[in-house]
């Protein structure tokens, strides 16, 4: 083994060093995707792996040698017709992924201890009816315990480690119960095959912990499926930058590599990499993520720019001027965890009802101990009949009413098109009374479109048009674009000048499209959600661009506006604001908000006993996302924002919004109905028990049947009728 | 009952079987990629493509 190891470490050496690389491919969807891009990149010399991964839409790659880098990689995907985007494996395995693996591993373990138990048990009872001797029995119950021990130890360690960790936290969660029942049943076992006695619960317990296990591994995993699909997108734009050296030459690097006074090329259409100042270069920055505002920003020589921002035309060139740690993107992540240890306090329904279960069923054992001694019985048949109450109460349905309804409700969701990213993300969904929303990329697509034309007459949108479309200005193509019913009028002695607007002349009268200084009107200089038009020596007129609502943002809100209380904060200007707010039905609209007035607006919210769902794309929305109760954002939101967000929800429309909520609605109301099921189980159960009446053969039957019964009632969202 | 001396161990040591397959299953990464494998069974054989 040793020998055959340094073998192939000194071939590896002998063709250089090993490289490895991950893709995302999200083009990826079948057998012949992945035969293509596995057989395309073995074609490649010193490939010696090229593995797709169908279920995560990554690709992973392993080669010896220098002959090759990722870039001849990525050329060879896009080549073969794959878009595809590398990542770093470390930064995206979650905790999660190990966690889940374990689970898995616990779930393995008692599913066999608890097959095997079953087996000998199965055999008991029926031998009880039967002719099976003592020492049969016994040989049974000693390799039940057998089993049972090792089985517990290890498949237990979930919950007892958790039981600990709230114990120790002084608080109980769902997990102090289950630990204890787990114990108690084993360990009771045990004492009786030591002592010979007829009644063990090995079978209980173990496959108690098998049905719970299931219900956990379901739920985590659902849950990583949501975040690795999350990822995907996000990292869809996980950029590398583009710096720009000494000698002209043009290097790609990680944008964690630029530091500050590095030089790098932003291409039209591309994502500036760093927060700097252009130092070449005309054009106009789409902010919209960073700021909220709608309108595209002017940017010269000189102009600070933002990271995550859209470079709309032509390309600049951009110095960095901020690392990492001090970036606009840094203050951002301040505030959010600031805003973060506000949700610190919520505890999740399951816990909360442990911490009234838990007690009530221990005082109850504790009381059935006490009476059976008053009554005369030994100790040892009054601990009996208290361990007998623990058991039957185990909550093996209280444990599973809270996983199995949010692994099918996330499974719903996520064919909705909506990923639940946080654990407790649904219950605080369904617990919300009050709905902020962000306005720019949330409720509006962030597209320009003409709003009002006051007067215009057909000959000056003809005119407009002409002159409009010789430039490439965002304001100019939404104006091109509104009026292209008219004819183009050849103009002559067409000139543009950046920052003010175009001039032209047509049958020698000069015609002015621009802002309020190019057309010589007062007043407005800062006025920038439209343009103006001026034809001779006419009265200028105003033409307002507005960005385009949603599709379905005001069926969203009339719906809505039944239950919840709506909100639309936004970082865009005022006029902008309200002529949006105009056609949709808010209860409360505020512009110009920085994201610290956004956190002082929910946190005010909060203070007066609101429950809020935040709705929001830009950077400037991360702190509040993580400041409200519970958070969405669109899939086309700011890296930082979908990070934040409890649930990212893809498509162009609103729709998911609701969807979303109405789904964890049904789902609370399936858990609460599961609960409340769990509950007759024990007020019938814990009599029969306190009676003495529980036999190992009762406690097996109750208790799977009670787990069935509840996942059998959470399948039932699946069927909730659409709308 | 002496048949039980015989048949116990075997049926333990069958089901112990398939635990440790299983595991092992996971521990090399059968496991990572349902979707992947169930596609998978679709392609033809290397030597029998193109």
């Amino acid at each position: 083994m040793a020998l055959a190891h340094s073998l192939e470490s000194h071939e590896q050496e002998a063709a250089g060093p090993a490289h490895e690389l991950d893709l995302i491919v999200n083009g990826m969807h079948c057998a012949g995707c992945m035969r293509k891009i596995e057989r395309g990149l073995a074609e490649l010399d010193g490939i010696s792996m090229a593995r797709c991964n169908l279920s995560t839409k990554r690709v992973h790659v392993e080669w010896q040698g220098s002959a090759l880098s990722d870039r001849d990689i990525l050329e060879e995907m896009k080549r073969i017709g794959f878009e595809a985007t590398p990542f770093d494996p470390q930064l995206l395995a979650t905790a999660d992924d190990q966690h889940a693996k374990r689970l898995l591993r616990a779930m393995a373990v008692a599913g066999f201890a608890a097959a095997n138990i079953m087996l000998f048990s199965v055999s008991v009872w029926s031998g009880q009816a039967s002719d099976m001797d003592p020492e049969t029995l016994h040989l049974f119950h000693w390799l039940s315990a057998l089993i049972a021990i090792p089985a517990v130890a290890y498949a237990g360690q979930p919950f007892f480690v958790s039981a600990v960790k709230a114990l120790k936290g002084r608080a109980l969660n769902m997990d102090v119960p289950i630990s204890l029942a787990v114990l108690l049943a084993t360990g009771m076992s045990l004492f009786e095959t030591i002592r010979g006695g007829h009644e063990v619960y090995f079978d209980a317990s173990v496959s108690l912990l098998f049905f719970l296990l299931i219900g956990r591994y379901l739920d985590i995993r659902m849950r990583n499926r949501a975040c690795s699909a999350a990822q995907n997108l996000m990292s869809l734009r996980a950029v590398n930058a583009q710096r720009l050296l000494p000698d002209g030459a043009v290097e790609t690097v990680s944008i964690a590599d630029l530091r500050p006074g590095d030089l790098v090329a932003v291409p039209a259409g591309g994502r500036v990499p760093a927060d700097g100042d252009v130092v070449k270069g005309m054009s106009h920055i789409d902010a919209s993520l960073v700021t909220g505002e709608s309108l595209p920003e002017r940017a010269a020589p000189g102009t600070a720019v933002f990271a995550g921002t859209i470079n709309q035309e032509a390309p600049l060139e951009v110095r960095v001027t901020k690392s990492d740690d001090d970036s606009l993107l840094a203050e951002i992540v301040r505030l959010m965890e600031a805003a973060e240890q506000g949700r610190a306090g919520y505890v999740q329904l399951a816990d909360r009802i442990a911490r009234i279960y838990a007690p009530a069923v221990h005082i109850l054992a504790a009381g059935t101990f006490l009476g059976w001694l008053a009554f005369g019985a030994s100790i040892h048949a009054a601990l009996m009949y208290a361990i007998a109450v623990l058991i039957i109460t185990c909550p093996c349905a209280l444990g599973l009413a809270v996983p199995v309804v949010q692994v099918v409700a996330s499974g719903k969701l996520l064919r909705l098109g909506v990923l639940v990213k946080s654990a407790d993300g649904l219950e605080r969904l369904a617990d919300i009374d009050q709905v902020v929303f962000d306005k720019t990329g949330t409720i509006t697509t962030g597209d320009l479109k003409l709003r009002t034309a006051i007067g215009l007459t057909d000959d000056e949108m003809t005119l407009a048009r002409s002159l409009a479309i010789k430039s490439s200005h965002p304001l100019s193509r939404v104006l091109a674009e509104s009026f292209s019913h008219c004819p183009i009028l050849p103009l002559e002695n067409v000139e543009e000048t950046s920052g003010l607007g175009l001039s032209g002349k047509y049958q020698g009268e000069e015609i002015r499209i621009g802002n309020a200084d190019w057309v010589d009107v007062e007043g407005h200089a800062s006025d920038t959600s439209g343009i103006w038009i001026r034809k001779g020596q006419n009265a200028p007129k105003w033409i307002s661009v507005t960005d385009t609502i949603k599709e379905d943002a005001a069926a969203v809100l009339d719906y809505l506006a039944h239950d919840y209380r709506t909100h639309l904060l936004s970082g865009d200007r005022e006029a902008a604001v309200a002529a949006q707010a105009l056609h949709l039905k808010f209860d409360e609209v505020h512009a110009e908000q920085r994201p610290s007035d956004k956190i002082a607006y929910l946190e005010r919210l909060k203070s007066e006993g609101a429950k809020v769902l935040m709705v929001g794309d830009g950077l400037n929305d991360a702190p509040a996302l993580r400041a409200a109760h519970v958070s969405m954002s669109p899939a086309e939101a700011a890296d930082i924002s979908q990070t934040a967000a409890d649930f990212i929800f893809q498509g162009k429309n609103l729709g998911p919004v609701v969807k979303a909520i109405r789904t964890a609605t049904f789902a609370r109301q399936l858990i609460l109905e599961n609960f409340g099921f769990a509950f007759l189980y024990n007020a019938i159960a814990i009599p029969l028990a306190i009676a003495g009446f529980v036999t190992p053969l009762f406690a097996a039957i109750a208790m799977s049947s009670s787990s069935l019964i509840v996942t059998a009632n959470a399948m039932r969202l699946n069927w909730q009728r659409r709308n | 009952m002496s048949a039980l001396l015989f048949l116990i161990p075997v049926a333990l040591f069958m089901g112990a079987l398939g635990l440790v397959a299983f595991l092992w299953s996971l521990k090399s990464g059968q496991f990572d990629d349902l979707e992947g494998a169930a596609e998978r069974g679709l392609l033809d054989e290397p030597a029998d493509d193109d």
